[in-house]
């Protein structure tokens, strides 16, 4: 495995980001893009204890020192991670990335390709569609408190794929996205872009690991997805790096008029892991359900941060967040529905549960409505406990020792959410994740 | 007497309030004994606290199973020492199947390291869930989520057939079924007498009786056993009432 030694500056570097966005010369918008990105970096402020949208997080240990981008990996390497690569059996196309550097590119069916599917690197993609990236890429600024993150993410971004299912083509089997990190020390900033035409259909699974369990990371992921009209999109996003790593993803979430939705976060890995989701309705009718499960052990901080946004009416959107914590783990849900004054009959929910298995962890919730029209169903709701006294005296008088119990019923507890995932095999991979999980706690 | 369940003047209480006063029985393995009387008596509260449930207080006295004591215990060593309970009101259990949850009770009784042979378990739960006219399609369903009464009740005697305890609390199983279910859960429970098992039949109907048919009857009253008897008692009880517990048996 690759180490490196000495990286003085790594990508607080302005000269090093300076000399990789000239790889990309030909593409005069998109170096424009990366140094916009570097400028409202160096601008931005790293967040602070008392910031409003970092609260309850613990910004003391937020660091991006120490961090490079790694070089590309070895042969070996990337066959050994290839091979641990293959999630689901059959999928619709599979990319995988090592340390942000593309390592297999996706092949896809060539009745999908003749019907306009595309689904390639980002960087395959900015010479092949341009004009889709110019439409759809990082076209919203982090509102949830990520926005130096986004930067820094917008500065180094090279890694990545673009999936864009036209108008009308449906495909019911996922695409799969795989980003591994591998060096010790290694930084990367990989993006989705889903872009759903007018009554398309496409689900994607992306999972993120780590070679190495201990190995130092640094993850700054961005997400755009874009439904159009009557279009549905299914994602199931796996947050699963080694445990030094801190991770952030930053999704941006957009709904056409009629659009369907669904997106599952399952996290498991990292020192700490911050999401941040903002869903934007912005067609009539649009249905977008938000869903994330967590296991929290050791002393991770799963830090969540989601805002709703209706502009348009008669629209939908569901809400479930639900993290099981152990030991000295801390997990924050922070969540915001807004509704604007024209959004009439809109249906709004949001809920966060917490499951406590042991005294010294904590959970931090934070829901919040902000309501300007006045025909509308919102709700929100978080409650944090233990295991239900009654149904762990069910299992324990079944002879179910207490530790199993606890594991039986914290799964259980994460079902609700697993069975929303729209592919069984990549569920019972995840589950199987979890169950692993509990048994190294 | 190694082979009963033996409860020997136990008194036990929730909050402050005495519910068993020194309560003593004895069930021979191999046998079905019932106990009948009025609600609020401490029928269910005996289950429990053979159980190991920790909401009760046992501020006295003894029980055993073949001759190990199981007051003091947690209530998985209870279970796995040979004590089954089938619940009056059982939990819903959100997301755990009926499958991965008697699998993980056949597992906590396994020595450690021993393979689970998964092969053996289907054929046995699926030839068992055929026997109580179970859909095996409920081995994907979660435990009791959504069950109708009789259905939770089925699923109780399914996992009693699949633990073969030692002993088996039924505590009112009759309660909420119809003359179908109740005639299902009764031939299961038949099917399983004989002289590896003791039954202590918990209900307040006479009804249950006519389909399990007990070897003694006690009556219970006011924390403890007040009378015994032969099958007939249940009929002479049914025909005198409760009201001939509280003015005649109490004060005896």
């Amino acid at each position: 495995m690759n180490t490196l030694t000495s990286m003085p500056s790594g990508i607080l570097d302005a000269s090093l980001q300076q000399s990789e966005t000239k790889r990309f010369a030909a593409y005069d918008w998109f170096t424009q893009l990366r140094q916009q990105g570097w400028k409202n970096f160096e601008a931005l402020p790293l967040p602070k204890r008392d910031d409003e949208k970092w609260r309850f997080s613990d910004t003391r240990s937020l660091s991006l020192a120490d961090f490079a981008v790694a070089a590309t990996p070895s042969d070996a390497d990337t066959a050994k991670l290839i091979a641990q690569s293959h999630f689901i059996a059959r999928p619709a196309g599979l990319i995988i990335h090592i340390d942000g550097h593309c390592v297999l590119r996706p092949a896809i069916a060539p009745e999908l390709a003749a019907q306009g599917v595309k689904f390639e690197s980002l960087e395959d993609a900015l010479r092949h569609h341009p004009a889709l990236l110019k439409e759809f890429l990082l076209k919203h600024e982090a509102n949830l408190g990520g926005a130096k993150f986004l930067a820094l993410h917008q500065a180094w971004l090279r890694a990545g794929y673009v999936l864009h299912v036209p108008k009308g083509v449906e495909i019911t089997q996922p695409f799969v996205s795989v980003n591994w990190t591998l060096t010790e020390g290694a930084a990367i900033f990989p993006h989705a872009l889903v872009v759903a035409g007018d009554h398309a259909k496409v689900s994607i699974h992306e999972f993120n690991l780590s070679a190495l369990p201990d190995q130092r990371a640094l993850a700054i992921s961005a997400a755009d997805l874009h439904a159009g009209t009557g279009a549905q999109i299914s994602r199931f996003a796996v947050q699963a790096w080694g445990k030094n790593t801190q991770s952030f993803e930053i999704a941006n979430t957009c709904g056409g008029r009629d659009a369907l939705i669904t997106s599952v976060n399952a996290a498991l890995g990292s020192r700490r892991a911050r999401l941040e989701n903002t869903v934007r309705i912005e067609g009539p009718g649009a249905d977008v359900r938000l869903y994330g499960i967590s296991v929290a052990n050791g002393e991770q901080e799963f830090d969540q941060r989601t805002l709703q946004i209706h502009s348009a009416g008669k629209a939908k959107s569901d809400l479930l967040f639900k993290n099981v914590l152990l030991n000295k783990a801390r997990t924050i849900f922070s969540g915001l529905i807004k509704v604007a004054p024209d959004a009439q009959q809109t249906d709004a929910y949001q809920t966060n549960r917490n499951l406590l298995l042991s005294p010294e962890a904590e959970a931090d919730s934070l829901p919040g409505l902000e309501i300007e029209a006045n025909d509308v169903k919102c709700s929100h709701g978080a409650t944090t406990g233990q295991v239900n006294p009654e149904e762990l005296f069910y299992l324990l008088a079944r002879g179910i020792p207490l530790a199993v119990a606890q594991e039986l019923l914290a799964e259980g507890f994460l079902e609700e959410v697993l069975s929303k995932v729209d592919n069984e095999e990549a569920a019972a991979v995840v589950r199987e994740m979890f169950r692993q999980k509990f048994h190294t706690a | 007497m190694p082979d009963s369940l033996v409860i020997k003047n136990l008194n036990a209480s929730i909050g402050d309030r005495a519910i068993l006063k020194d309560f003593s029985l004895t069930v021979p393995k191999g046998e079905v004994h019932a106990i009948m009387g009025p609600n609020g008596t401490g029928k269910s509260t005996l289950a429990k606290v053979l159980a190991g449930h920790p909401d009760y207080t046992v501020q006295s006295g003894e029980a055993f199973i073949d001759g190990e004591q199981i007051i003091g215990q947690e209530p998985d060593a209870i279970a796995r020492a040979g004590l089954f309970l089938a619940f009056q009101y059982p939990s819903e259990i959100p997301g755990v199947t009926i499958a991965n949850f008697i699998r993980a009770a056949l597992v906590a009784r396994q020595a450690k390291g021993t393979p689970f042979d998964a092969k053996a378990y289907y054929a046995e739960l699926y030839a068992k869930m055929d026997a109580l006219k179970m859909d095996r399609k409920f081995t994907a369903r979660f435990v009791n989520e959504g069950f109708s009464g009789g259905e939770k009740k089925r699923c109780e005697i399914l996992q009693l057939m699949m633990l073969k305890p030692k002993y088996a609390v039924l505590d009112e199983t009759d309660s909420g079924l119809d003359i179908d279910a109740l005639r299902i859960v009764s031939e299961g429970v038949n099917r399983l007498r004989g002289p590896d098992m003791g039954f202590l039949v918990i209900t307040h109907y006479q009804r249950l009786l006519e389909y399990i048919v007990p070897d003694r009857v006690h009556i219970m009253y006011d924390g403890r056993i007040v009378h015994s008897g032969d099958k007939d008692l249940a009929l002479e009880l049914e025909a005198k009432g409760y009201d001939w517990v509280k003015k005649d048996l109490a004060s005896a």
